[in-house]
């Protein structure tokens, strides 16, 4: 029981850093040219959904721990 | 996991969401499970739009040919900003949009009304289990890592056709290093160190084409599968207002987990078809 705790508490914190990172990145750039705030977008959505894939791999992991 | 145990005729009833997808009917020794079974329904449903927008096709577009070659539009633009090409854009918009369109129709169909709510009861190791008829195609492992090695093997092949046997073959086992290193060792002497450095990278290069495998899988199935699981969870709290953020979570993830699937295709072949600079 508390090793599906641990395996998903552990495995999310990189991936949380990593996205508000992301984010964080994103929004000077947007600040600093608010033209490209479309452009920006899409680049932005990809780099977040792989950095999400890390989390997600930790999820699976303690979904299949019995 | 959301258990929820009604107690009737003194039974409980076991309702939860299984990793692997469980068969609902056999076809003559070849068992189908439910995932399998959406994944049908999605794929008859893409076939259907697609035939009868095909026939219905004209010269001075009517409101839906425009919408739909607005998308295409679009989405050639989008791939033109990976392949700084439109002409391989173009060649290669069929096999990435279908890629898309049945991941997200194969999403989509695991939030419809109806999907995971239909089942029979089977009596597993001495309790009852609710086993749906229909579930998400894309909540399974196995439809999502067919999809992943379907465009790894794609990739290869597309690669191999467009660049030649042995010019491919030398990204991975760089045989061509070792040939040159008599040729140029005169010259350049820093070739006797750096060659067989390169010949070593090409070989890592081939465990990364089963990690592409591994991740491009599990980030769907993952996404997907642990979609359903909140769904679940959040219906067990309170099955009226609540679960509705989180059906807007799952229709805009379902979106984007098709578009990185698609993107993610589209970058592994062109980067396969092209040729080596030096």
């Amino acid at each position: 029981m508390f090793a599906k705790a641990i395996a998903i508490a552990l495995g999310s914190i990189a991936p949380a850093l990593g996205i508000g990172y992301i984010g964080a990145k994103a929004m000077e750039s947007i600040g600093r040219n608010p033209e490209a705030a479309g452009k920006i977008l899409v680049p932005m959505l990809l780099a977040c959904a792989f950095a999400e894939a890390i989390a997600i791999y930790a999820l699976v992991i303690a979904f299949s721990i019995k | 996991m959301s258990e929820s145990a009604n107690s009737e005729n003194q039974t409980e009833l076991v309702t939860e969401h299984t990793l692997y997808a469980e068969p609902i009917f056999e076809l003559g020794g070849f068992t189908v499970t439910n995932s399998l079974f959406t994944s049908w329904i999605a794929l008859f449903v893409i076939i259907v739009i697609g035939v009868s927008f095909k026939l219905s096709v004209k010269t001075i577009p009517g409101k839906l040919q425009n919408i739909m070659e607005m998308v295409v539009d679009k989405f050639l633009e989008l791939f033109d900003s990976v392949t700084n090409s439109r002409e391989k854009s173009v060649f290669l918009a069929p096999f990435v949009m279908s890629f898309f369109f049945l991941i997200l129709i194969n999403n989509w169909m695991g939030i419809m009304p109806g999907v995971g709510a239909f089942g029979k009861i089977v009596s597993e190791h001495g309790e009852n289990v609710f086993v749906p008829f229909l579930r998400g195609g894309t909540a399974d492992l196995n439809t999502t890592l067919a999809l992943a090695s379907l465009a790894v093997v794609a990739s290869h092949i597309f690669g191999v056709v467009a660049v030649g046997a042995w010019t491919y073959l030398n990204k991975f086992i760089n045989i061509k290093a070792f040939l040159e290193i008599p040729k140029k060792v005169l010259k350049d002497p820093t070739v006797l160190l750096v060659n067989p450095i390169k010949a070593f990278v090409g070989l890592v290069e081939i465990i990364g084409e089963l990690a592409k495998v591994a991740s491009l899988s599990f980030r769907l199935f993952g996404n997907i599968f642990a979609g359903e699981v909140l769904l679940a969870s959040m219906s067990a709290i309170m099955a009226f207002a609540i679960p509705i953020p989180f059906l807007f979570l799952e229709i805009i993830v379902g979106l984007i987990q098709a578009l990185i699937f698609a993107m993610l295709v589209l970058i592994y072949v062109s980067i396969s078809t092209t040729a080596e600079e030096h």
